[in-house]
């Protein structure tokens, strides 16, 4: 699985987008940083953009590159080499370089503003692993959709649908059913759904940790009561890593399947 | 050397390999023919795995070939269409390739054979048709390994390479290897072929010697014994 991982991250490096990804996020973070002149702030506003691009990013990527990279796939099929090994080595591949963009892009301008001398250090580095949690949540996905659609059109439209639901619409109906049911009890019922949704659940933990819970409203107690405790953040870390295992036990799953 | 019992492939409703079966002789080349979507391309994948049969056992050299892998490290497989990764260049191409199997290999010769020297520099994406079905010969032959299996080996090639690549499997097929081959040009079928497997409908139809096939159509020539099964069978 090295190798193909090897091959895969060495594809990924020649290609302009993974340059393009990486001065996307340098830019930001020096744009924000020197306009901005405050840590805690630039962190807050970053938060918003990486909530809603690193989904957006990894689910176009991985599906772009699974498609892109059918050849390869195919080549390597004929190969001795383990089916599973090929899938999860180009998932890798992908996610890895994709989180090397956001920690390398974001990491060089706050390093050199002086981030390792601020106390904003820590919600720096809990902004990153979210980043990085999110970049191998929806690659995954991505890479579930591509392999059980043939149809590249219909493959990305799903990617699309999936992203938009859960960055959008999720939020929507979340905060349409507190309003019509705001008559019971709701705590249980917002704690799940947002631990449902892993976008939600990292926009949870890095305001959480950023201690502005005040921004979370009418269920923000609910949440600093249980995220707050230890059991909190073990929990919402440890259903983060379900999200990662799902989707790659279903690659593994299904690409055994696959007729190529 | 492969031996399959009873195999089913279905896409969705599609019944392309209805209860195939076949057993190879250990050495010889055995040509693979049948009209187009007989199951030709679907019977090869089958054996390198490729392709998920819904029934049935494949073994080659003895090992099973269901969630197996190892296998193919005795294969050679020589694609129907040579799609390769575009943004590589032709030596990235076979130095992966050989990385990957961890084997002795002789791509030079081979490299030499076909006359690929002054492309080896190039993107994949920028070859020609008939160059990049060198490239996928370089790749399929450079292992030696005992098993060959080659998806329409002459496609794109000119009549230089043709008759190159004609000697090429001859004299792989006297180190006593068995090469499994399919084909729609007859008259190269015909040449170098010891046995003909015909498929039908998904099964076997006729196993034999091209002399055997000519007899028993009653038939003097190769192509018109071949065109003889299909307009009998109305395929």
């Amino acid at each position: 699985m090295l190798k193909i991982l090897k091959y895969s991250f060495y594809d990924l490096s020649r290609s302009l987008w993974s340059y393009v990804y990486f001065f996307f996020y340098l830019l930001l973070g020096v744009v924000l940083l020197f306009l901005n002149n405050d840590l805690s702030n630039a962190v807050i506003t970053l938060m918003n953009v990486i909530i809603i691009l690193v989904p957006l990013i990894g689910t176009i990527f991985g599906v772009m590159y699974f498609y892109n990279s059918r050849e390869f796939t195919e080549l390597l099929l004929a190969q001795p080499v383990r089916r599973s090994s090929i899938f999860l080595g180009q998932y890798l591949g992908v996610a890895i370089s994709l989180s090397a963009s956001l920690i390398l892009g974001l990491g060089l301008p706050f390093i050199l503003y002086g981030i390792f001398q601020s106390g904003a250090i820590w919600d720096f580095a809990s902004l990153l692993v979210s980043g990085v949690f999110l970049t191998f949540i929806f690659t995954a996905l991505a890479f579930n959709i591509a392999l059980s659609n043939e149809n590249k059109i219909k493959g990305f439209g799903l990617a699309i649908l999936l992203w938009l639901f859960l960055a959008v619409v999720y939020d929507g109906l979340f905060l349409l059913s507190l309003v019509y049911f705001q008559d019971y009890p709701l705590d249980k019922f917002s704690l799940v759904a947002s631990m449902l949704n892993p976008i939600d659940l990292s926009r949870i933990l890095i305001l959480l940790k950023l201690d502005i819970s005040a921004l979370l409203g009418y269920t923000g107690a609910v949440f600093k009561q249980f995220f707050g405790t230890g059991l909190g953040a073990f929990t919402s870390i440890a259903v983060l890593i379900l999200w990662v295992i799902l989707p790659v036990w279903r690659i593994k799953y299904i690409s055994a399947k696959k007729d190529f | 050397m492969v031996n399959i019992t009873n195999l089913h492939k279905k896409f969705g409703s599609l019944v392309v390999l209805n209860g195939l079966n076949l057993k190879t002789p250990e050495s010889g080349i055995i040509a693979v023919l049948g009209p187009n979507g007989s199951g030709k391309t679907t019977l090869i994948k089958s054996i390198l795995g490729m392709v998920v049969p819904q029934k049935g056992e494949i073994e080659v050299n003895g090992q099973r070939v269901k969630r197996h892998w190892n296998y193919r490290k005795n294969i050679d497989y020589l694609p129907q269409i040579a799609n390769f990764p575009g943004n590589l260049k032709v030596q990235e191409l076979i130095d992966m390739i050989k990385d990957l199997r961890g084997k002795e290999a002789r791509d030079q010769e081979l490299i030499d054979l076909f006359k690929l020297e002054p492309f080896l520099q190039k993107k994949l994406s920028n070859l020609s048709g008939g160059s990049k079905q060198k490239v996928n010969l370089v790749l399929c032959f450079m292992f030696d390994s005992p098993l060959i299996i080659l998806d329409e080996p002459t496609s794109g090639l000119d009549p230089v390479s043709l008759i190159r690549l004609r000697k090429l499997i001859q004299r792989e097929k006297e180190k006593g290897k068995t090469i499994l081959i399919t084909s729609h040009i007859m008259n190269f079928v015909e040449e170098i072929s010891d046995r003909i497997v015909f498929l039908l409908e998904g099964k076997i139809y006729f196993n034999g010697t091209v002399e055997e096939l000519k007899t028993s159509t009653g038939e003097k020539d190769f192509e018109h014994a071949i065109a003889n099964i299909l307009t009998e069978n109305h395929a």
